[in-house]
């Protein structure tokens, strides 16, 4: 099968598959959509308000440029830096611990895998702030081996997002012939390695990189574990400041949540072309991800 | 399968067929032994930093301060004061998680045309991961500048049309205010939880409606709906289980008061140097992981019968 017919089974496919029209689908989501703005409307709003006079003004704006208040924000940016550091971290230990077990379960221990599911969910359960009584003397023991650096504070945060990482690598993985797909792999002399590397991760990307998404995402807005065991990320940070200037809070809010959105959004760009790779190409990936079995074929030399 | 074919095919199939069965049974238990120990790693993370924890937080419901056994902490939990904060905790998040599951729902539905790889589908994937973790002080900053006393909406609405939202006093530091704030970050959970399961309907199913001579009803009544009804339920239970264990929003929002069960730790945990209340804040958390299991066993029953579908 060419790539070429088989994007076109997959664009007449979509006309029957009761997919919305343009019309309604635009409806859906510019109503959604506008009333989900609203907030941040009213944040940006908020950070131009000069006090309560019901006029405007630059100057909580021009003011982060300000030198000399740079030393005010000094716990901003140690929180800022600590939640980037906290969420790579994170990502690495979804990745690395998380992914390589659920894969291993699939191909392996299939008698394991609502065993998993359910260690997976559990974090749900047993919520952060229940979760957060009982690290407390943990983290005096870990403290002892890695030092009491911010970043072991991302082994807490693994476990946090455990439920979302699982759900979303599970529904790629669960819907991939994973166990077809590797024994035709090694039945052809692959080794493991080369299984993993190029049959089964270029599959599980959108997964992979849906769960990083929501890792990063969650990582970046974790407040209770942080605060109750008394570190500094980005959250405790604009709580602090909120106190003594809300403007400041407000505007490093709306920052922060303008980062978050450009970086989810190059990752998702990032990801959905392999580098170097001309789009054509990318487009044709595409389509076989959605159809593996056939394609294996492809993969048999002749 | 991969960009290199060839790379597949790098031992030469040329070994007599009679010694394959040896070679392979003997390869087989070795990469057996290899495979549990690859398990190791994983089990060890979870026994110390989530089995570990929580053990800890629960055997203190059972002890009073002075170490001994007690079930005087346990007791408490029927107290009317905390029954109704449980009361409380319960219908605000049942209310929430309908209300973004039917949401969420909707524009998944709305995306399912779309491209998945397109700017689009993007573009809104990424605007849900940030808002469903949106949550916390910036969410109560943004709700306090929309629908504050002084808030966007607020005086919008008190300007132009003559309507006080607040005609009946603040409510938005009470109860009824962390309504909204909860739908604002349910909606974009559901998107990210429930879409993949929109993602595994097949295209087959559908040309196979459409050949049979089913309508576009007739796919959703007896195909999708189906199918995706226990995806949809799972979901929502997921939504339920993140508005009862969410702290950070009502913790900002709410400064007076502990209308809701985590706000009830925070302040057993608070008091706990002052008062010596030390195991208040465990007996809630029991009480919390009480109803927590419910839900999912419920939604791992759901779940049982999703994955029906997933092969």
């Amino acid at each position: 099968m060419t790539g070429s017919s088989q994007r076109g089974t997959q664009r007449r496919s979509l006309a029957v598959s009761a997919a919305p029209s343009r019309l309604t689908r635009g409806l859906i989501l510019g109503i959604v959509g506008a009333v989900f703005a609203i907030p941040i409307i009213a944040m940006i709003e908020f950070s131009f308000r000069d006090g309560l006079s019901g006029g405007y003004t630059f100057t909580h704006w021009t003011g982060l440029l300000d030198p000399d208040s740079a030393a005010k924000f000094r716990s901003l940016t140690t929180g800022l830096t600590n939640s980037l550091l906290l969420a790579a971290v994170t990502v690495g230990v979804v990745l690395l611990l998380l992914l390589p077990t659920m894969i291993l379960v699939q191909l392996r221990f299939p008698r394991l895998r609502r065993v998993l599911e359910f260690i997976c969910i559990i974090p749900i359960t047993v919520p952060a702030i229940v979760l957060v009584v009982g690290l407390a003397p943990v983290y005096r023991f870990l403290g002892g081996i890695f030092g009491s650096s911010i970043w072991t504070l991302a082994f807490a945060y693994g476990i946090t997002v455990l439920p979302y990482a699982y759900r979303t690598l599970q529904s790629n993985l669960g819907a991939l012939d994973a166990i077809t797909l590797s024994e035709a792999a090694r039945s052809l002399g692959a080794s493991w390695p080369n299984v993993m590397w190029r049959v089964l991760l270029p599959n599980l990307r959108r997964g992979i990189l849906a769960a990083s998404f929501i890792s990063v995402a969650v990582v970046l807005g974790e407040f209770t574990i942080a605060s109750l065991l008394s570190r500094q990320n980005l959250q405790t940070a604009i709580l602090l400041i909120s106190k003594s200037d809300p403007y400041v809070a407000v505007i490093f809010a709306l920052l922060a949540l303008l980062l978050v959105f450009l970086l989810l959004l190059l990752i998702g760009r990032v990801g959905s072309r392999r580098p170097g790779a001309p789009r054509r190409i990318t487009t044709r990936k595409q389509t076989r991800e959605q159809t593996p079995k056939p394609d294996l074929t492809q993969g048999v030399p002749s | 399968m991969t960009e290199n074919p060839g790379a597949l095919a790098q031992e030469p199939p040329g070994a007599p067929a009679a010694c394959l069965p040896v070679r392979r049974r003997r390869r087989r238990a070795r990469g057996r032994v290899t495979s549990i120990l690859g398990l190791t790693p994983f089990a060890f993370y979870v026994l110390a930093l989530l089995a570990l924890p929580t053990g800890i937080a629960l055997t203190t419901a059972f002890f009073d301060s002075a170490g001994s056994f007690t079930l005087e902490n346990v007791a408490t939990l029927f107290d009317p004061l905390i029954l109704d904060t449980f009361v409380s905790s319960f219908w605000i998040s049942a209310l929430t998680a309908v209300v973004g599951a039917v949401l969420g729902a909707l524009i998944c539905y709305a995306l399912l045309g779309a491209r998945p790889d397109g700017a689009l589908r993007m573009m809104i994937e990424s605007a849900s991961s940030v808002l469903a973790q949106f949550g916390g002080v910036m969410l109560a900053f943004a709700f306090i500048a929309t629908i504050g006393v002084q808030g966007l909406v607020t005086s919008l609405l008190r300007s132009q049309f003559g309507i006080d939202i607040f005609a009946d006093g603040v409510w938005l530091y009470q109860l009824p205010g962390l309504i909204l704030p909860y739908i604002y970050f349910q909606v974009p959970l559901m998107v990210i939880t429930f879409m993949p399961a929109l993602d595994g309907l097949k295209a087959q199913w559908a040309e196979a409606n459409a050949t049979l001579g089913g309508s576009t009803f007739t796919y959703w009544r007896r195909i999708a709906g189906p199918i995706l009804a226990p995806a949809f339920f799972g979901s929502l239970l997921l939504l339920f289980a993140n508005a009862f264990s969410s702290y950070a929003t009502a913790a900002a929002l709410i400064s007076q008061g502990s209308q809701i069960v985590p706000l009830q730790i925070r302040g057993a945990l608070i008091s706990e140097t002052v008062l010596g209340r030390a195991n208040m804040a465990g007996a809630l958390a029991l009480g919390m992981i009480v109803v927590m299991i419910v839900v999912m066993t419920a939604y791992s029953i759901l779940q049982k019968r999703t994955t029906r579908w997933q092969r």
